[in-house]
């Protein structure tokens, strides 16, 4: 997946990946897609849970061997 | 530093009322990451609590004699907070602490550094503070100095309310 930014957040815990997407998209322009490389698993349900929460768009997540790809996208409104 | 609260926003409230380090890290996760998540944080430091925020200082000041010795053996800092279970004369909390270090988890100090950065507010219990003799000038960056009716409004307007 095409991506406008990504974070690399390989060896950080929660709540790490959560806080450096915040931070990220807060810096994003409306629609820009982020990804996010990760090795936590708790990622997978933490990151369509904030998603939710904030009103941004979970894309999907790629997994390659042991590392994690998340795709949220910035909500436009 | 003052913190200016979104009004709209959700709201989560935490009463921090161990000076257990463990318990002290569980309140900073829940507190970033709640406000990662673009919820109001407001975090109540009560009684044994208020060492997470303390300076740390030793001075005697107004102080009764009682209060001083109660705040020598409860300096606070959180460098200097131990863990609840396993802390072995400290040798468990160190070994905690690099354990947190190896995985790169931040440590208190930079939990609560960031807790700040994202707009976390503290509110330090007078009434705590009143019986342990504490004043203003005993704490870091304190956003209000109120009691349980301030605590109890913001709760009742929070979806999330936690008591650690």
């Amino acid at each position: 997946m095409e991506a406008d930014r990504t974070i690399d957040c390989v060896g950080l815990y929660c709540p790490m990946p959560i806080v450096r997407t915040a931070q990220a998209i807060k810096e994003m322009e409306p629609g820009q897609v982020l990804e996010l490389l990760a090795d936590d698993p708790g990622v997978r349900s933490d990151m369509p849970a904030w998603a939710e929460k904030t009103g941004n768009e979970f894309l999907g997540i790629e997994e390659v061997g042991g590392e994690i790809k998340v795709y949220v996208r910035k909500a436009v409104s | 530093m003052e913190t200016v609260p979104d009004e709209n926003a959700e709201s989560m409230t935490l009463i921090v009322f161990s000076d257990a380090l463990d318990r002290a890290l569980a309140a900073f996760n829940l507190a970033n990451t709640g406000a990662a998540m673009g919820m109001r944080v407001d975090i109540f430091f009560t009684f044994w609590g208020l060492s997470v925020i303390k300076k740390g200082g030793m001075e005697r000041g107004e102080r009764s004699f009682m209060q001083w010795m109660m705040g020598l053996m409860k300096r606070g800092t959180p460098g200097r907070l131990k863990l609840s279970e396993m802390n072995m004369m400290g040798l468990g909390t160190g070994a905690m602490k690099g354990l947190m270090k190896k995985y790169r988890m931040p440590s208190l100090e930079e939990s609560m550094a960031l807790a700040r950065e994202q707009g976390v507010r503290y509110i330090a219990c007078t009434t705590s503070m009143a019986m342990m003799g504490l004043t203003e000038d005993d704490f870091i960056e304190v956003d209000e100095y109120a009691g349980a009716a301030t605590y109890l409004s913001l709760a009742s307007k929070g979806s999330v309310n936690l008591f650690i």
